[in-house]
């Protein structure tokens, strides 16, 4: 049995060989610097995600009619809004809500459409036939669109907005994993575990995913950052996560009506975001240069 | 001949999409919690008034006859009647359309106006200041979501140097123009970025093929190579890319079109799905799907017409 399983191994071998040919001996930081930058982001993020009173010493929800509208200071780094409350606390604690979002989002389209990718693409036939005309059906409503008709008919709060983002976001995965199952079904490989006679779920799951689902994982690291826009958006329109709960779409959003007197409000957090997403978007770029090995 | 029976075919198969999507966003309203009726009356409900308008409006009726009623109206060009304004729909649409689709049209310029030439730069010098520089603001137009992109532009033009307006859209074609310029620009950032990495990876990509170094061993001039061989082969998969991104935009407007108040049909759509005006919401996805079919078509098209080794309806997956 294990014997049969590595000469089925054996026969990918080459592409991994290949892999490791091309980066060796080279330190990661010289292979993919934009894997290092992007993952110290990522990291970063976290940490501010799972200990924001590390960061910040005032409490997110503290209204503070005193000391409304205040310009950027030290004592509040982001200046404060119309309620009072200290704007970079609220980007702070929003940070966990707004990441939890983001993986959440992605990660059940990720799971879902990649398998069904892989059903579909493997089996073909009549089931995928129809798998795909449902799809054309998906993929003709514009993004958000979609979401906003779901989040309407759901109401606004975080799980729905969740749920909109799952109904929107698995085709891509779906078809990209499908694409790569149909060139995988007739390698060699493939053949080889067919004729040792594995199960069909063996040979999807232990021979063909690992070998198809790169790019579904390259994907997933900018969906994260897609999903998280998204749904920030959604808020932004007043359709995602009810104030007074500090999300990062909301928090500019509380700043619209204050565009000419307090900019602050709506411009700095945003900065925030453009970071944690050229994060992400680094990170995708560093996992496609190391796991396709194509160029 | 070919292409009319592969334009013909294409049309044909559009029609069950649409016909499900018809579907879907006519049970997609039903389930939408409170009714149209309701959302008319607002705060003050007389319940006699209420039953009289649920009468009228048809919501007592079954589903299947409510269902066969919109699509009867709907094969005759009537789109209903908007509860909010109280006008017939097709006339609203019709005219928050050219707004959308002029707001479309200038995105789509400036995208292939400022990401052609940057990717191509980028591509042609691979691994050089202006790559590296093209590339690390690629990614930040990337990472940037557009309705903050679009914030800072209308404070920075709009507020603080007063160059553009801060809302609607003027009432001459000089006006709607002049005001779409910042509309127009957020919607293309996210676009922008894309089709500059995609320009650059494709360039990068043929400059070294075999046609490429046959070509400049032919002694053709340096103009010549880059128009006639790398940039044609190059924007072929750029294609596609950009007609993904035009329905993208279409997703960008409802949030621009909100932040800049323009009075299209993304601003319409939104306005719709809180006022529960079903017919409007109806008509403005319905409008959305079309236009994302038809987009699709006339890429693939296009996509015939730049690589002639593509067959028409050749292997269709």
């Amino acid at each position: 049995m294990s014997a049969d399983a590595s000469t089925a191994r054996g026969l990918k071998m080459p592409e991994k060989g290949k892999a490791k040919a091309k980066g060796k001996g080279v330190p990661i930081w010289r292979r993919s610097p934009s894997l290092v930058i992007g993952a110290v982001i990522v990291l970063a993020t976290c940490v501010v995600a799972a200990f924001p009173s590390l960061f910040t010493s005032q409490d997110p929800l503290a209204l503070n009619p005193k000391e409304m509208l205040l310009p950027p200071s030290p004592q509040h780094l982001f200046g404060t809004d119309n309620f009072g409350y200290d704007v970079f606390t609220r980007v702070i604690y929003a940070t966990r809500l707004d990441l939890l979002i983001g993986v959440a989002s992605a990660g059940m389209p990720f799971l879902v459409g990649s398998a069904l990718g892989l059903v579909c693409g493997y089996y073909g036939g009549k089931f995928d036939a129809f798998m795909m005309r449902v799809l054309d059906v998906f993929m003709a409503f514009p993004f958000m669109v979609l979401a906003i008709a779901i989040v309407a008919i759901l109401g606004n709060g975080v799980t729905n907005l969740i749920i909109a983002m799952w109904v929107v976001s698995w085709p891509p995965y779906t078809r990209l994993v499908r694409a790569e199952v149909l060139i995988a079904k007739g390698s060699e490989y493939v053949q080889a575990a067919r004729t040792l006679g594995y199960s069909d779920l063996k040979i999807m799951f232990r021979h063909i995913l690992p070998n198809v689902i790169s790019s579904s994982i390259v994907y997933l690291a900018s969906d994260i950052v897609m999903c998280i826009m998204s749904a920030a958006t959604l808020s932004f329109l007043g359709l995602g996560v009810p104030s007074p709960t500090p999300e990062w779409g909301a928090i500019i959003s509380g700043g619209k009506g204050f565009i000419s007197t307090a900019w602050w409000i709506s411009a700095l957090p945003g900065l925030v975001m453009v970071v944690v997403g050229l994060g992400f978007s680094l990170l995708g770029d560093g996992l496609n240069d190391l796991l396709r090995t194509r160029d | 001949m070919e292409t009319l029976r592969y334009v013909l075919k294409r049309v044909l198969q559009m029609i069950p999409v649409l016909i499900v999507s018809a579907i879907a966003i006519f049970l997609l309203m039903r389930l939408l919690p409170g009714d149209a009726a309701l959302a008319t009356l607002g705060d003050k409900i007389d319940p006699e008034v209420y039953a009289a308008l649920r009468e009228e409006m048809g919501l007592n009726q079954s589903l299947w006859t409510q269902f066969t009623v919109w699509v009867f109206a709907l094969a005759q060009g009537d789109l209903g009647t908007s509860v909010i304004y109280k006008i017939p729909v097709a006339g609203l649409v019709a005219s928050r359309m050219q707004v959308t689709v002029l707001l479309a049209v200038v995105a789509v310029v400036m995208t292939v106006v400022i990401a052609l030439p940057l990717g191509y730069l980028a591509g042609a010098k691979k691994g050089k200041l202006p790559d590296v520089v093209v590339r690390l603001l690629a990614l930040l137009g990337l990472a940037a979501p557009s309705f903050w992109v679009g914030l800072m532009l209308l404070i920075v033009f709009g507020v603080r140097l007063a160059i553009f307006p801060t809302s609607g859209w003027g009432k001459t074609m000089g006006e709607h123009f002049w005001s779409l310029i910042l509309p127009g620009f957020t919607l293309a950032f996210a676009s922008i970025a894309v089709i500059i990495r995609n320009v650059r990876s494709n360039v990068v990509e043929v400059r070294n093929a075999d046609y490429v170094s046959f070509g400049r061993s032919k002694g053709l001039s340096a103009w010549a190579i880059s128009t006639g061989y790398i940039l044609r082969n190059a924007l072929i998969p750029t294609t596609t890319l950009l007609s993904m991104r035009i329905i993208g935009m279409l997703s960008g407007s409802v949030v621009i079109e909100n932040i800049f108040g323009l009075p299209g049909i993304g601003s319409l759509l939104v306005q719709a799905v809180t006022g529960r005006d079903y017919a409007v919401v109806q008509a403005c996805v319905l409008v959305f799907v079309i236009i994302t079919l038809v987009v699709n078509l006339l890429t693939d098209i296009l996509y015939t017409t730049l690589d002639h080794r593509i067959k028409l309806g050749g292997n269709e997956a």
